[in-house]
This record gives C-alpha cells, sequence and structure tokens, in this order.
C-alpha cells in the first residue's frame, strides 16, 4: 500500500492488453511502477477456443503461449517488491498455467510464492445438460453438436477477492470480465461491499480505462500531424492510483514512451462501449456516462464519476465452435497499370473458381492499397496507386477446399496477367464464438493453490 | 472541412457490432459534431460496410459522441473474412467525413 498526500491508493499496473503484447513495459512496471498489483489481459473472444483445442492434444497446454515467458521476465522482481500478479493467461487450463508458474518461481529461488487458480468458468458440460438458447441466432446450444469445442463463463471479481484473502501472490484465471482483474484486488483492500454499485461502477471504470494496457498511454492513438505521441517504440503501460472511492489517476513510469492526456482517456473510455450508461459486467451494470476527466499533471488524468447499479442475474457465455474453412491467396501487381492488372487477376480467379469447381461460400476479391479495407464507396475517390495486390479469400466447408482457392491465385504467376509477383497463399480452419447466458447461481468458481 | 480536423475517433469491436467514437479536439466544437453527425449521415457514410442501424449516444461534457454499429463487421470478427476484421481501421473512413465550415 502506497501513501500519496495521506490518502491510501492502490497502485495498479497493466503489464500487456492482449496476449501478444509487448513484454519489457510490464518489467518497466514492475521495476519503477511502485506497484501494489500487476495484471496481465491476455484473452481475446476465441482464444479459449483455441486453448482447449491444445489441450485436447497435451492435457498440460491450453494456457497462454506467452506464460512462461512473462513469468519469467516479472515474477522474481515482483516477489522481491511484493507486487501481486493477476491475469487471465490461464486460458482454457488455468490449473496447467499454475503448475508451470509455480515451475518457473522454484527455478527461480522462489518456494514461498503462493500460486492460485481460478476455475469454473468452464460451463460446457452444464449447458450440454440444460436447453440453452445462442443469444446470436435463438437456435438451441445442442444444435452445435460436435462443432461446439468449448463455452466459458465470464466469471466477476469474488474469485480474485477470494484468492487474494486466502494469501495469493499470484492469482491465475481463465475466462473473467476484463475490468474485474482491476476490480478483485480493488474490492479485497477497500472492503467494497458487493452492492455498493456506485464504487464498484467506478473500479469497473478504472478496470476498463486499464485492460487494454497501452491504448490508454498513446498507443492506438497517433495520427501524426494531429495527434502526435513521442517514443511509441518504447510506450510505457499504464498506472492507475486508486482511492478507497474508486476514483484515479492514470499515469505512467516517469521517462517511458507515450502520454497520458484526457484525450488518450477520452478515446479508450469508450473503446469497446456500446451505451455508456449500461456497461454489462458480472459484478454491476457500468454507468459510464458521466465520467469526469482532468489532467492534473504531465501524464495524470484523474478519473472520476463512475456509476452503476445492480449487476445482471445471468453471466454471458461465450461458446467457441468450429464455423467453417477459408482459404485465401495474393498477389502483387506494380507500376503504370498496376490497378488494372490486379483487377484482371481477381476476375481470372473468378472465372478459374467456376471452370474449375471450388466450392465456395462467401467469397471477397479485394485490391489492396484500393479497396480493400472499406470496399468500392468509401475508396472511390482514391487516386491509382503504383502498386497493388489482389487478394481473394473465401469460405469452405472442408480444408481441402480452401487449399485451392490460394492455389487459383499462385498460379496466377504463369497464367495470370504481366508482372504478377510474391505470391503467398493460406488456408485455416475458422473458430468463431457465439454467445449464452446463463444463471449465475449454476457456475460455481472455485480457487486452487499451486503447492508441491 | 474533414472531421478529422476538429475531432479524434477511435473504433471498438464486439461480434459484428462496431462503435466509434468522435471526440471534439476543442469543447467549442462539439455543437458541430451534434449538429452534422447524425446517425443518418454516418449510416450512409458507411453505405457498404454497415448493414444495420445505426445508434448514436452523447457525452457532451467530454464533447464525444458513440456511434454504435449493427452488422458492421463482415459477420463477427471471428469469422469475418475483411482483411481488418476487428474494423479498426475504420476510424479512419468516420473521420474522412466532410462538414461545412465553422459558421
Amino acid at each position: 500500500m502506497k501513501s500519496i498526500q495521506n490518502v491510501r491508493t492502490v497502485r495498479i499496473g497493466a503489464g500487456a492488453g492482449y496476449s501478444g503484447d509487448r513484454i519489457e513495459p510490464a518489467i518497466e512496471l514492475a521495476e519503477k511502477g511502485e506497484l501494489d498489483y500487476l495484471i496481465f489481459e491476455c484473452l481475446a473472444e476465441r482464444t479459449i477456443a483455441i486453448g482447449q483445442q491444445a489441450r485436447r492434444a497435451d492435457p498440460q497446454k491450453g494456457y497462454d503461449p506467452l506464460l512462461a515467458e512473462r513469468m519469467q521476465a516479472v515474477l522474481k522482481l515482483c516477489a522481491d517488491k511484493g507486487v501481486k500478479i493477476i491475469t487471465n493467461m490461464g486460458a482454457a487450463n488455468p490449473l496447467a498455467a499454475a503448475k508451470k508458474t509455480r515451475e518457473i518461481a522454484l527455478a527461480l529461488g522462489l518456494p514461498d510464492l503462493k500460486i492460485a487458480a481460478v476455475t469454473g468458468d468452464d460451463v460446457l458440460d452444464i449447458l450440454l445438460a440444460g436447453d440453452y438458447r445462442i443469444e446470436d441466432n435463438g437456435l438451441q446450444v445442442k444444435s452445435l453438436g460436435d462443432t461446439l469445442i468449448s463455452a466459458n463463463a465470464y466469471l466477476g471479481a469474488q474469485p480474485i477477492v477470494d484468492a487474494l484473502k486466502a494469501g495469493a501472490d499470484v492469482v491465475i484465471t481463465g475466462r473473467i470480465a476484463d475490468p474485474a482483474l482491476v476490480l478483485g484486488p480493488l474490492i479485497h483492500e477497500f472492503g467494497w461491499a458487493d452492492d455498493d454499485w456506485k464504487t464498484l461502477g467506478q473500479g469497473t471504470l478504472v478496470g476498463h480505462l486499464l485492460e487494454c494496457a497501452g491504448q490508454v498511454t498513446g498507443g492506438y492513438f497517433a495520427d501524426p500531424g494531429k495527434k502526435d505521441v513521442k517514443d511509441l517504440a518504447r510506450l510505457g503501460f499504464p498506472i492507475a492510483e486508486v482511492a478507497a472511492d474508486g476514483s484515479a489517476v492514470i499515469t505512467k513510469v516517469a521517462g517511458s514512451g507515450g502520454q497520458v492526456t484526457a484525450s488518450t482517456c477520452k478515446e479508450q473510455l469508450l473503446y469497446e462501449i456500446h451505451d455508456p450508461r449500461s456497461y454489462f459486467t458480472p459484478d454491476v451494470i457500468a454507468d459510464f456516462s458521466q465520467v469526469v476527466i482532468a489532467e492534473i499533471g504531465p501524464d495524470r488524468v484523474a478519473i472520476s464519476g463512475g456509476n452503476g447499479r445492480a449487476r445482471p442475474a445471468t453471466l454471458k457465455t461465450t461458446l467457441g465452435y468450429v464455423d467453417s474453412y477459408v482459404g485465401e491467396g495474393q498477389i502483387s501487381y506494380a507500376g503504370p497499370g498496376a490497378q488494372a492488372r490486379g483487377q484482371l487477376a481477381l476476375d481470372i480467379v473468378k472465372e478459374r473458381f467456376a471452370i474449375t469447381g471450388v466450392q465456395t461460400g462467401e467469397v471477397r476479391y479485394d485490391l489492396i492499397g484500393v479497396n480493400a479495407i472499406h470496399g468500392a464507396q468509401l475508396s472511390s475517390a482514391a487516386n491509382e496507386p503504383y502498386e497493388v495486390r489482389a487478394r481473394v479469400t473465401g469460405r469452405t466447408a472442408s480444408l481441402r477446399e480452401a487449399v485451392r482457392i490460394g492455389n487459383e491465385v499462385e498460379t496466377l504467376y504463369t497464367c495470370g496477367p504481366a508482372g504478377g509477383g510474391g505470391a503467398t497463399k493460406s488456408a485455416r480452419e475458422v473458430i468463431a464464438v457465439l454467445s449464452a447466458l446463463l444463471p449465475r447461481e449454476l457456475v460455481a468458481p472455485a480457487i486452487h493453490f499451486e503447492e508441491n | 472541412m474533414l472531421l478529422r480536423d476538429i475531432a479524434h475517433s477511435r473504433a471498438g469491436d464486439k461480434g459484428d457490432i462496431s462503435n466509434i467514437s468522435v471526440i471534439a479536439y476543442d469543447l467549442k466544437d462539439y455543437a458541430l459534431l451534434e449538429k452534422h453527425l447524425t446517425p443518418e449521415r454516418v449510416k450512409a457514410h458507411f453505405t457498404g460496410v454497415v448493414q444495420g442501424d445505426v445508434v448514436r449516444y452523447a457525452l457532451p461534457h467530454l464533447g464525444a459522441l458513440n456511434f454504435v454499429m449493427q452488422h458492421a463487421l463482415g459477420g463477427g470478427v471471428t469469422r469475418s473474412l475483411a482483411l481488418d476484421a476487428h474494423g479498426k481501421s475504420l476510424s479512419g473512413a468516420m473521420l474522412s467525413i466532410v462538414l461545412p465550415e465553422r459558421e
């Protein structure tokens, strides 16, 4: 617990905003952030389904692929300084992640580190035992049949609070609401009641601002000439100094790259938010509509005014399933007439699919550099570029059929327009997600301490 | 002038829904945003990208609007065939909207 001007605050740093994020900013936070907690948010919507497939192949896998590297980098630093680590890097296998972390702790000479895994988010069996509806299309969950890979409910902050109360130094979860990684330690430190909706809403606001790490400190923000940001190559990740009422100052390590301004905080406040009055989480329906954002010093922004109301009776559950297969091919053209040759390439591939009978569903024909990202209308005013890259991608019912898409693009080398180069091709299985709602009383989180 | 001259923007994704914030650099310009950036105008701008409704939420004290666009991400981030499946670059398209000069 750090103290600034006699106001008791808790300092929480965000060491990752997604699974593949940079690692040095987390080391910088652990070394210089004067933290109480370091969190890592690493779980996108379909990550658990991919992890579940890995786990089926090897029961000791299924957690975040960078878990070991991250723990190697920060575990000793955090242990030496008494910084507790909270992360959802457990993904589809929090128990194996805790075991791996324990091995790393022992190798680093930290046998006393208490490592907790949170389980209970895996609700596949519960869903299959009942009659639950898919929110996206109204069908029964069971209708997914063998394509269903995983079902994980978004847990709230309580299991993190319980693990910290039991003395955990490291808490590793699977699916959990992203802001709960921050709300958990705040409830633990300040003893907030589980129906103090206003304060829980404010704590959720802090969690929301931190969960994407560098996106609040100047990442995903720079627009040269309009919004210049210094030193993005060594972007500092955020720290929240949180007071007992949940109000907070967002800042970063002095001397690190990036910036914390009212503008960076406003952009992140609305990131992935729909109605600002109703941000649904397992802990509270947070209300960000009256949030006050004030710059109080260089790289210091005060955040207050978050609110909330009673939490929902159901927990959102993400279903991972095998949706389809996708094949893709790309090839480049350059110099005078590049765009016309690229267009000819696309037309040829389209005709080839008909001639050779490639079985596709939806197909896209894009000219990268012309219209690939936003389509014909938004791109209509563009000038002809020096170079273009033709891209054909299509959905299929099998991997074998998906492979044929890239093959047809590749044959443009010898059979297509002049000067086609740099062809690439790929084919992959598409794991997609749907959602269902589960009564919260059916979900039973549990805590497991990893010991010898 | 371009919307980019007076505002900044960030796009986020959830399933097949894209939300795009538009934030005035200067609170004095908020009224202009509120007047011209109607949901209808934004939906028309994103013709061919956004297939569903566009709803606008206002945060006047922050100088910000939040547009929530349904069926905007090619069927959803996890199954979209788009080059930018998350629609992260849609903020750039938003800022290309042309506004009348300040009065």
